[in-house]
C-alpha cells in the first residue's frame, strides 16, 4: 500500500514538481519583492528571456534528434554583425539585412548537419569547430572592430549607412497591451516561435519522427525514416533560430557590437536542459524549454528586485540547472526502477 | 507452386575478406511459409538485411512478382511491400514513444501522410491492430516501460499493420513464451491464407514443425538443402543445417570434482521463486532459456553487477557475496559478458592490450606496464585458442567477429579462476570459431567450474556436460548431456507458468 502511495507521490513530483516550484517562486516574490507582481515587471522578464528562449528552442530541435549545437551563440553574434555590416557598410535595406541573416543561419545549419551526417564528425565537435570558425569570421570584415554609423573604414572613407528605422522597430517597438507601450516585438516573436516549434515537434509527423530518431536511430531507419535529412533539418532550424536571435539583438542594440551575446550559448542550453524536467517529460520539448527560460528569468528578476548582487546570477542559474537535471534524471531513474521491480 | 512472390538469384555478399553469402537462390511463394534454417553465422541475418534493403548485395539479383527488385534502403523495401520483423527487438521499437506511435510509425514516414499527427484516430487504429494481435497493454503506454515479449509483439504487430506482400520474420519467437508464440502462429496462419509470402527464420524445431510449408537449410553462406512436401524430413533439415545431426554430438562424460560454487535460495526478483544451483569443478554447465527468463540476471548476480533479491552463495565453502565485479574477480569469479561490442571490446586497443586489460597489475611493476610481458602472454593465448591474425599488435577492429570473441574469452583465461561465467559466448560467431572456443573451454575446464549462458539449445548441447533450463526466474530443467531428451528440454524452455 505504502509503496503505491510512494509511487504516486514520486510520479506527482516528477510531473508537477518544477511547475509548482515556479509558482511558489512567483508567489514568494510577489509577496516579498515590491513591484514584482506588475505587468511591467512581467514584460521585463519576458523581454530578458526572449533572446535566450529563441535560441533555446533551436537547441531543443537538435536535442530531439539526439544531437547538440554549440554554434548557436556564434551564429547569433554573426547575424548581429552581418545585419550591421549589410546596413551600415553595404547600405542595404532592413529587409535585405534580415533575409541575409536568415539565409546565413540556414546555411550554417546545413553545413553543421552535413559535417555530422556526411563527414561523420561527432555533433559536439562539429559545432564546436563551427563556433570557433564563426567567432573568427565575424571579425575579419571589420578587422575586429564593432560596426556603427560613422566608423572609419579601412579605405579611409567613413561608413555612411545607418540602421534603418524599420530594422530598429523589430527590436524596440512596443505594442500597447493593457498599458501603453507595454509588449516589445521580441517578446511577441519569442511567443510565436515557441508555439510554432511546439506544434512542429509535438503535433506534426515530422516532429514525431525526429523524436523517434533521437530515441532509437536504428529503429527509425528500419521503418523507412530518412534519418540524415531530418538531422540536417534540425540543425538548420537551430541555425535559423539563432540568426533570428541575432537579428533581434542587433535591432535592440542599434550597432554591430563585437562584444555582445557572450552568454547566449550557455543560457539557452541551460533553458533547454531545464525544459527536460517540466511536466516530467524527461526529453527535450518546446514547452519545457520556454518554461525553463522563463523560470530562470523569473528567478533572476525576483532576486534582483530583492537586491541580490548581479554577480550571483550565474551561480543561481547553475544551481537551477543542476536541480532540474536531478529532477529529470534521478527521479526518472527511480521511477524506472520501481516499475521494474 | 504458384508464380513466386519473391525470387532471389545467386546473391553474394562479403564484408572485407569475410565472405558471408556465397550465392543464395530461393523463391518465396504467396500463401506459403518458407522456413530458413541455419546455425549462428550461417548468413541468415545478412540475407534478411539484403532482402529488406539494409545491405546491398555484391552480386546476384532479386525480383518481386516478376519485376526487378533492388531496394536501396529500408523505406523502399517497405514501400514495395516487403516488410521485416528484425531479430533484435531494439531495432524494431522506439522506446520513448507510446505503443500507438510505434505501431503506426512508418505511416508517418510516407510522403502523403498528413502534416499533423491525429492522435485520436491514430490511437483508434492502433487499438484495432493491437486487438487483432492480442496485445493487451494500453496503446498509450510508453514502450520503454514494457517487457521484452510485449516489445517483440509490437514489432510484429507493426509489420502486420502494413498489409505486407512479403513478410520476413527473423527469429520472432526468441523472446516469446509458448502462449505468445501460439498467438503469433495463429496470425501467421491467417496471413498465409490471405496469400502473403512468408519467410520465417528460425532454428527452433517446435516452431518450424508448427508453421513450415517448406524448409531451406543454410550452412556457411550456401543453401545446404531444400525440404518440402507433405512430410517434411525435419531430421534431414537439421543435419543439413549443422553438417551433422543433433544427436551426433557426443561429449565424453567428465568426472565431477568437488562443489565449487554453491548457490542456495537464489531469488532474482521479489516475485520470482527461489532456486538452488551447485557447480562442480571440472564440469561445464550451460544455462539456457528465453530472453527475460532470468539467465542474464543470474550471471550478473554471480558476478556482482546486479544485486539479487536474496541469495546465499559460497565458493569453496566460504561465503561469497559480491557487490561489485572487483569482489568477484578477487575471489576468482570471471565473466565474459554478452554483447562484446558494447560490454567487452576496447576498440582503440590492439589484441594484446585487449586481452590483458583485466590483469594489468600482473603485467606491470610499480604501475609501469611491461609491454613485453603483455605481448608474450597474448601470443601464447593467440596460439592456444587459435586467433587468426597477423600479430598481437593488430587492432581489435581488424578481426572478424569470431576472432574478436576468441580474444574476449582468452582475456579471462589468462589467469586461473574458480568460476568462469560466459554470457552468450557464441553471439555473432561463425561455426568454425564457435567450435574452437567450445573445445578450448572444455579442454581447460578441469580445475574450475564453468557456466555458459546461451539462448540457443544447439550451442548448449554442443559444449556442456549439464544443461540447465531457466524459465521465468526459476530452474525448470536440469539434464546431463547424455542421451538428452531434446523435445522435453525445448518444452521446458518455452512452457509458460501461466498456461
Amino acid at each position: 500500500m505504502t509503496k503505491t502511495r510512494n509511487d504516486r507521490l514520486l510520479n506527482f513530483a516528477i510531473r508537477y514538481g518544477f511547475l509548482l516550484l515556479m509558482i511558489g517562486l512567483i508567489i514568494y516574490f510577489s509577496l516579498f519583492a515590491p513591484g514584482f507582481a506588475t505587468p511591467r515587471s512581467a514584460v521585463f522578464i519576458l523581454q530578458s528571456v526572449a533572446l535566450t528562449g529563441i535560441l533555446a528552442l533551436g537547441v531543443t530541435c537538435t536535442l530531439v534528434v539526439d544531437g547538440f549545437d554549440l554554434s548557436i551563440g556564434s551564429v547569433a553574434t554573426s547575424a548581429l554583425m552581418l545585419s550591421a555590416y549589410s546596413m551600415v557598410i553595404l547600405e542595404q535595406s532592413a529587409l535585405v539585412a534580415v533575409l541575409l541573416c536568415l539565409f546565413m543561419g540556414a546555411f550554417i545549419g546545413l553545413i553543421n548537419g552535413l559535417l555530422i551526417v556526411k563527414c561523420r564528425v561527432p555533433d559536439l565537435l562539429a559545432t564546436l569547430g563551427m563556433m570557433f570558425l564563426l567567432i573568427g569570421l565575424q571579425r575579419i570584415p571589420t578587422q575586429g572592430n564593432s560596426i556603427a554609423t560613422g566608423m572609419s573604414l579601412p579605405d579611409g572613407n567613413v561608413a555612411e549607412g545607418t540602421f534603418s528605422a524599420a530594422f530598429l522597430w523589430i527590436g524596440r517597438h512596443r505594442f500597447d497591451v493593457v498599458l501603453e507601450r507595454l509588449v516589445p516585438v521580441p517578446v511577441i516573436v519569442f511567443i510565436v516561435l515557441a508555439v510554432v516549434i511546439w506544434a512542429f515537434l509535438g503535433l506534426t509527423r515530422h516532429g514525431r519522427l525526429m523524436y523517434a530518431i533521437g530515441s532509437n536511430e536504428r529503429a527509425a531507419t528500419l521503418v523507412g525514416t530518412n534519418v540524415n535529412r531530418y538531422k540536417i533539418v534540425a540543425y538548420m532550424i537551430s541555425g535559423v533560430m539563432a540568426s533570428i536571435g541575432g537579428i533581434l539583438l542587433a535591432a535592440r542594440l542599434g550597432r554591430g557590437d563585437i562584444a555582445s551575446g557572450n552568454n547566449l550559448l550557455l543560457d539557452s542550453v541551460a533553458a533547454a536542459l531545464i525544459g527536460f524536467a517540466v511536466l516530467g517529460a524527461s526529453r527535450p520539448n518546446a514547452f519545457g524549454t520556454a518554461i525553463g527560460a522563463l523560470f530562470v528569468g523569473i528567478l533572476l528578476q525576483g532576486l534582483t528586485m530583492m537586491n541580490a548582487p548581479y554577480y550571483t546570477q550565474d551561480f543561481v542559474k547553475g544551481a537551477v540547472l543542476v536541480l532540474a537535471l536531478v529532477f529529470t534524471f534521478y527521479l526518472a531513474w527511480r521511477k524506472g526502477n520501481s516499475s521494474e521491480a | 507452386m504458384e508464380s513466386p512472390a519473391l525470387t532471389i538469384g545467386s546473391i553474394t555478399k562479403s564484408f572485407g575478406s569475410n565472405s558471408v553469402l556465397l550465392g543464395i537462390d530461393l523463391a518465396l511463394a504467396p500463401g506459403e511459409v518458407t522456413v530458413l534454417m541455419g546455425a549462428n553465422g550461417a548468413g541468415k541475418s545478412t540475407l534478411v538485411k539484403i532482402i529488406c534493403g539494409v545491405y546491398q548485395a555484391d552480386g546476384g539479383s532479386m525480383s518481386l512478382a516478376g519485376q526487378p527488385y533492388q531496394p536501396r534502403n529500408a523505406a523502399e523495401a517497405i514501400a514495395d511491400g516487403v516488410v521485416t520483423v528484425h531479430q533484435n527487438i531494439d531495432d524494431g521499437v522506439i522506446p520513448d514513444l507510446d505503443v500507438a506511435n510505434n505501431l503506426l510509425l512508418d505511416r508517418l514516414t510516407q510522403r502523403d501522410a498528413p502534416l499533423f499527427v491525429r492522435e485520436r484516430t491514430m490511437r483508434k487504429e492502433a487499438k484495432q491492430h493491437a486487438d487483432a494481435m492480442g496485445i493487451t497493454v494500453p496503446v498509450t503506454a510508453r514502450v520503454a516501460d514494457l517487457g521484452i515479449a510485449d516489445r517483440q509483439m509490437i514489432g510484429i504487430a507493426r509489420a502486420m499493420a502494413r498489409a505486407p506482400k512479403v513478410l520476413i520474420l527473423d527469429e520472432p519467437t526468441s523472446s516469446l513464451s509458448s502462449q505468445e508464440s501460439k498467438r503469433l502462429f495463429n496470425l501467421i496462419d491467417r496471413l498465409r491464407d490471405q496469400g502473403v509470402a512468408i519467410l520465417y527464420i528460425s532454428h527452433r524445431m517446435t516452431d518450424i514443425r508448427r508453421v513450415a510449408n517448406r524448409i531451406i537449410a543454410m550452412r556457411n553462406g550456401k543453401v545446404a538443402g531444400v525440404f518440402e512436401g507433405d512430410n517434411i524430413d525435419y531430421e534431414a533439415a537439421v543435419t543439413a543445417m549443422l553438417g551433422h545431426s543433433l544427436s551426433d554430438v557426443t561429449l565424453p562424460a567428465v568426472e565431477r570434482g568437488k562443489p565449487v560454487l554453491q548457490i542456495s535460495g537464489m531469488q532474482l526478483k521479489p516475485d520470482w521463486p527461489a532456486f538452488d544451483l551447485t557447480a562442480h569443478a571440472g564440469e561445464v554447465i550451460a544455462v539456457t532459456g528465453l530472453l527475460g527468463s532470468g539467465k542474464s540476471m543470474l550471471a550478473s548476480a554471480i558476478f556482482g553487477t546486479r544485486k539479487p533479491h536474496s541469495a546465499n552463495m559460497s565458493i569453496d565453502d566460504t561465503p561469497y557475496l559480491p557487490t561489485h565485479p572487483q569482489d568477484a574477480v578477487e575471489r576468482g569469479v570471471f565473466m565474459s559478458p554478452k554483447d562484446r561490442g558494447n560490454n567487452a571490446v576496447v576498440g582503440a586497443f590492439d589484441i594484446a592490450n585487449n586481452m590483458t586489460v583485466p590483469f594489468l597489475s600482473a603485467f606491470s611493476r610499480f604501475s609501469l606496464l611491461s609491454g613485453r610481458k603483455q605481448r608474450e602472454a597474448a601470443r601464447r593465448m593467440i596460439d592456444d585458442i587459435g586467433v587468426v591474425c597477423q600479430s598481437d599488435a593488430d587492432g581489435i577492429g581488424t578481426l572478424s567477429g569470431g576472432n574478436q570473441q576468441k580474444v574476449m574469452i582468452a582475456r579471462w583465461l589468462l589467469k586461473e579462476c574458480r568460476v568462469l561465467l560466459l554470457d552468450e559466448p557464441f553471439q555473432g560467431v561463425d561455426l568454425g570459431a564457435r567450435r574452437d572456443i567450445g573445445e578450448y573451454i572444455r579442454n581447460t575446464a578441469q580445475e574450475r567450474a564453468t557456466i555458459i549462458f546461451v539462448s540457443e539449445v544447439d550451442e548448449a548441447l554442443e559444449v556442456a556436460d549439464r544443461v540447465i533450463v531457466m524459465n521465468e526466474g526459476d530452474i525448470t530443467g536440469d539434464h546431463t548431456n547424455q542421451q538428452l531428451d531434446v523435445s522435453l528440454l525445448l518444452s521446458q524452455i518455452t512452457s509458460s507458468h501461466a498456461a
